[in-house]
């Protein structure tokens, strides 16, 4: 289970996350829900444990943010983390050095299920090939909690439909629990069960993603332009 | 089998649904065993813990059984099968009597409605 209460981080003077406390139990698919610049990335840092809070409290499985969250956390960010003088697979396995329980025979599979080319240059991949190549990376090791900031933006929709496709296949019920934050609302529908819309640093709602369908008659999609927007 | 899903209601309630129409179609035959949640939730491209959910609804619902290590399968009883071969059409007839009346037609125009739904139905 993931607890967050009262989460607050200030740059300089912007405040980035107010106040933000959430529960989130273990198994779930969640989708973090906000436009650009409402906190999404900073709450997914401070989770993964590359940010600071400026106050407040979180926890993952019962453990503070730190060495031993960091273990079994998967954190996809935004940017590209990737070598671009590398080839796939010497990134994969340059990688693989840091996470025990890494998989190569996980990795394999993945690698065919994404369509990727082990011996490309990264450097040569387009952005939605970057974009698969982070989820081969994600789930090349049993982590218990993946984090995945903003995996569909600005690629194309044949590899947004790899990439959701893989979390469908991959995604291990019941026990990891995934976050993934998205503006792309429209693309995440079927994938989310549980959504958080993010407002200027806020939670401006929070739920059930069917309960929320069911109460207003309506898609995340047209919740989302309603409250978050 | 990729299967559309209207975002605007509760996606588990369309699968628990989709399963109903498949079993009263025939597709599936009273005691035929479901897929997996996993496979089940591969082939619709939806979350497995929402097929999951749609699962359990059926099972309350005593539509479908899970026995424990074997799986999940249809009922048996056909007398069900045909309970939700009504209960489906009462939807359809519900939904659409509440497009229509939005509409506000005249008795004619309702007629002629009816007659085209026949034939389109007949020729099927």
């Amino acid at each position: 289970m993931i607890e967050v209460e009262n989460l607050s981080k200030r740059y300089f003077t912007t405040r980035a996350l107010k106040n933000v406390s959430l529960r989130i139990e273990q198994g779930r698919v969640v989708g973090i829900l906000g436009e650009n610049g409402s906190g999404k990335s900073t709450l997914f840092k401070i989770l993964a444990g590359v940010s600071r809070p400026s106050s407040g409290q979180v926890r993952i499985y019962d453990e503070p943010v730190g060495i031993q969250t960091r273990a079994f956390t998967s954190y996809l960010p935004e940017i590209n983390p990737f070598y671009p003088w590398m080839q796939v697979d010497e990134q994969l396995e340059f990688l693989s050095q840091f996470y025990p329980d890494w998989n190569p025979a996980k990795v394999d599979e993945l690698l065919l299920l994404m369509g990727l080319n082990p011996t490309a240059k990264i450097g040569e991949l387009s952005r939605g090939q970057q974009a698969r190549l982070k989820v081969v990376a994600a789930f090349a090791w049993p982590s218990r909690l993946v984090l995945m900031d903003e995996p569909l933006g600005g690629i194309d929709p044949p590899s947004r439909r790899r990439i959701v496709g893989a979390l469908f296949d991959q995604y291990r019920i019941g026990e990891q629990t995934v976050l993934i934050s998205t503006h792309l609302v429209g693309e995440v529908e079927e994938v989310i069960e549980e959504v958080i819309f993010l407002k200027d640093g806020e939670i401006a709602l929070q739920g059930d993603a069917d309960q929320l369908r069911q109460e207003k008659g309506m898609s995340l999609q047209d919740i989302f332009e309603e409250v978050a927007t | 089998m990729s299967f559309e899903f209207d975002p605007n209601r509760p996606i588990y309630l369309q699968i628990v649904e989709e399963v109903k129409k498949r079993a009263v179609r025939g597709q599936y035959s009273p005691g035929t065993q479901l897929p997996s949640v996993r496979d089940m939730a591969r082939d619709m491209s939806v979350n497995p813990n929402t097929m999951s959910r749609a699962y359990m609804e059926l099972e309350r619902d005593g539509f479908i059984a899970t026995r424990r290590g074997q799986g999940s399968f249809i009922t048996e009883e056909q007398n069900r099968i045909e309970a939700e071969r009504h209960g489906l059409a009462d939807i359809a007839r519900d939904r659409f009597v509440d497009a229509i009346r939005e509409l506000d037609l005249a008795a004619g125009q309702v007629n002629k409605l009816l007659r085209d739904i026949r034939e389109a139905v007949d020729h099927d």
